[in-house]
């Protein structure tokens, strides 16, 4: 058993950081996830295993100091909200072009605009629907707890190294900011340069040795044949992806007549929806996307035929509707519902609104 | 009689080229400084046997694919974002050699905000910025580096400085920094020319193998075909008009602002 803690969600993710042998973060603080650097700046990990922290004078910059450190073969990790996020998308296209592992957190905040610093869950689209310019796809994992923020680190640079591609850790306001408790992997090593060179020697940009050509990291290609061909490369390790590596939980599915089907904190505050529901004598189930993209899409049409209605519930104000209605092809009744612009919804409002599907209002 | 064979041999070479630059076929127009600057940087690169400890990071601009040309690791950045490229590789390998290549547009508009903060850190890195007053590659727009009165497709009638702003001299600006160690303006369209600016890139690897901060190189160069010149005329032009105002030689050496230059940042 790892060492316990009580921690934010966001200082979990820091410190899981340290602990997967990350080599640098980049960062520019914001509401309602500063405390990740501020962790990171307190823990000195330069210390620790070596990690690089860096306070960058922008999201611009911070984003754009991944794409050099990934591009060098560095395991490389960094965090913003909403509208830090949304100055990172230029970079997270670039990166994903060029197909470079890096994790990117995203603790979402009301919008938008400034919006509010309060939890949301308005970023789905901008996570799962590309958010950059071109056709590219980003790995989305949706923690639902601080353990889930810490566990999705190691979990994450898994899926970035083995696809090459940027993983994003959609989480919000609320898991950011409250306090669980959490079980901590233990440290890991990190890379030495010669287990990089083995590991990256391929395409990474750390130096040209005389044994091969030497390595260009761009996204670039005036070509547009060859871009083409670059993009179909892309949608075929996508649909990889798709294949491979979605995962959902199921919470009192087996019997269900009806599910709600929510992610992160709206699948927390659910939970407790369905056993007011059961409790009533609603057959209420939960069905959890832990990855946003790829969205379980087969896992949630095998209810087709099964249950009655589906309910999406979102800190929005209706983007994972979009996904359910393509998961189950229009076979069964979706309604959403959601508090939003950083409000909360309370399990008794789901509920409410459970009922209401049921009632067919 | 001789055959051309008899006389291509290894003995009677005065000159070749670098074997860091690619066979390629450069991208720029005939008459332009980029391919001198680029061969300059990798003579350089070559001559102190740094090809397997060196990335090169292009920007966005007529230069975007000096890795196609440059025989090195290379990173391609997002416009303007080069500095910040170039800390993340620094920070993770700082025993590596690090150089961003940029254009005007690139360093001194879009990416000012990296330029101003990669300098005010003193990354231990070496910048090489072109300067040629006009965005090339987009076909001739005004850059922030554009003379008063100059004409380019978006001041077509000349820059005015009331509407456009002033251009700026953005190498003087850094120069101001504590984190800048070593600030220089060259050209390449004279032999000597050449000599001096290799000179200069020679310091400043130097100065990045002695970790004393960034090195940053000017040069200013000509663009025949954004100011609608012969390859000739352009840089008769350039010694004329921009060299007035961007004048040539050392800004700041060894973290100290050169005395004659310190009256040319009030001009």
């Amino acid at each position: 058993m790892g060492e316990l803690k009580l921690m934010k969600g966001n200082e979990a993710i820091a410190e899981a950081a340290i602990r997967a042998g990350v080599d640098a973060y980049f960062g520019y603080p914001i509401t309602p996830q500063s405390e990740v650097i501020e962790y990171l700046m307190a823990e000195q990990p330069e210390e620790r295993t070596g990690m690089v922290v860096l306070q960058a004078e922008s999201e611009l910059a911070a984003i754009n100091m991944v794409y050099g450190a990934a591009a060098a073969g560095k395991k490389v990790f960094t965090s913003s909200s909403s509208p830090g996020i949304s100055l990172y998308q230029e970079g997270i296209s670039y990166i994903a072009g060029a197909e470079l592992p890096c994790v990117i957190a995203n603790v979402v905040r009301g919008g938008p605009g400034l919006g509010t610093i309060q939890p949301s869950q308005a970023d789905y689209f901008q996570s799962t629907k590309g958010g950059g310019h071109g056709d590219y796809k980003l790995y989305v994992l949706a923690p639902a707890s601080v353990q889930e923020m810490a566990d999705f680190i190691q979990l994450g640079f898994d899926i970035a190294y083995k696809y090459r591609n940027p993983v994003m850790i959609q989480s919000d306001g609320m898991i950011g900011q409250m306090m669980e408790k959490v079980e901590l992997a233990d440290q890991r090593p990190r890379w030495t340069d010669e287990e990089i060179k083995q590991m990256h020697d391929s395409w990474a940009a750390f130096g040209k040795g005389d044994h091969r050509e030497r390595n260009i990291i761009t996204s670039l290609d005036l070509d547009s044949a060859k871009q083409e061909k670059h993009n179909h490369h892309l949608q075929a390790k996508y649909r990889r992806m798709e294949e491979e590596e979605v995962l959902f939980e199921e919470i009192n599915c087996e019997d269900a007549e009806y599910l709600i089907v929510a992610y992160g904190s709206s699948a927390r505050i659910s939970m407790k929806s369905i056993d007011l529901a059961r409790a009533k004598g609603i057959k209420a189930g939960l069905f959890r996307p832990i990855t946003l993209y790829p969205f379980p899409m087969k896992q949630l049409n095998a209810y087709v035929g099964k249950v009655k209605g589906i309910l999406s519930v979102e800190m929005s104000a209706g983007q994972l509707i979009e996904d359910i209605k393509l998961a189950v092809e229009c076979n069964v009744p979706v309604k959403h519902f959601g508090r939003y612009g950083g409000m909360i919804h309370s399990p008794e409002e789901v509920l409410t609104a459970l009922e209401n599907l049921i009632k067919g209002e | 009689m001789m055959d051309i064979k008899d006389i291509v041999k290894e003995e009677n070479l005065v000159y070749t080229k670098t074997k860091l630059m690619t066979d390629n076929i450069l991208s720029y127009c005939p008459g332009c400084g980029h391919g001198t600057a680029h061969r300059i940087v990798m003579e350089v690169i070559d001559e102190l046997g740094l090809q397997s400890q060196t990335v090169g990071i292009a920007p966005v601009g007529c230069s975007v694919l000096a890795y196609d040309f440059m025989n090195i690791d290379m990173i391609q950045a997002a416009h303007g974002r080069a500095p910040a490229v170039a800390t993340g590789v620094k920070r993770t390998m700082p025993d590596k050699y690090v150089f961003t290549y940029q254009g005007d547009g690139d360093l001194a508009a879009i990416g000012t905000a990296e330029t101003i903060h990669v300098c005010n850190r003193g990354e231990n890195i070496t910048m090489i910025f072109i300067n040629n007053g006009i965005y090339g590659m987009t076909g001739g727009q005004m850059a922030p580096t554009t003379l008063e009165g100059m004409k380019t497709s978006t001041s077509p009638y000349g820059r005015d400085l009331k509407s456009m702003g002033n251009p700026l001299k953005i190498t003087e600006l850094i120069a101001q920094l504590p984190g800048t160690y070593y600030v220089t303006r060259q050209a390449v369209h004279t032999p000597a020319a050449v000599r001096k600016t290799k000179k200069a890139v020679f310091k400043a690897f130097e100065v990045q193998k002695e970790k004393k901060g960034i090195s940053f190189i000017e040069i200013v160069s000509n663009c025949n075909s954004g100011w609608k010149m012969s390859p000739v005329k352009s840089n008769e032009w350039m010694v004329e008009h921009m060299f007035p105002f961007y004048p040539m030689g050392d800004i700041k050496v060894d973290g100290e602002l050169v005395k004659s230059n310190k009256a040319e940042v009030k001009s």
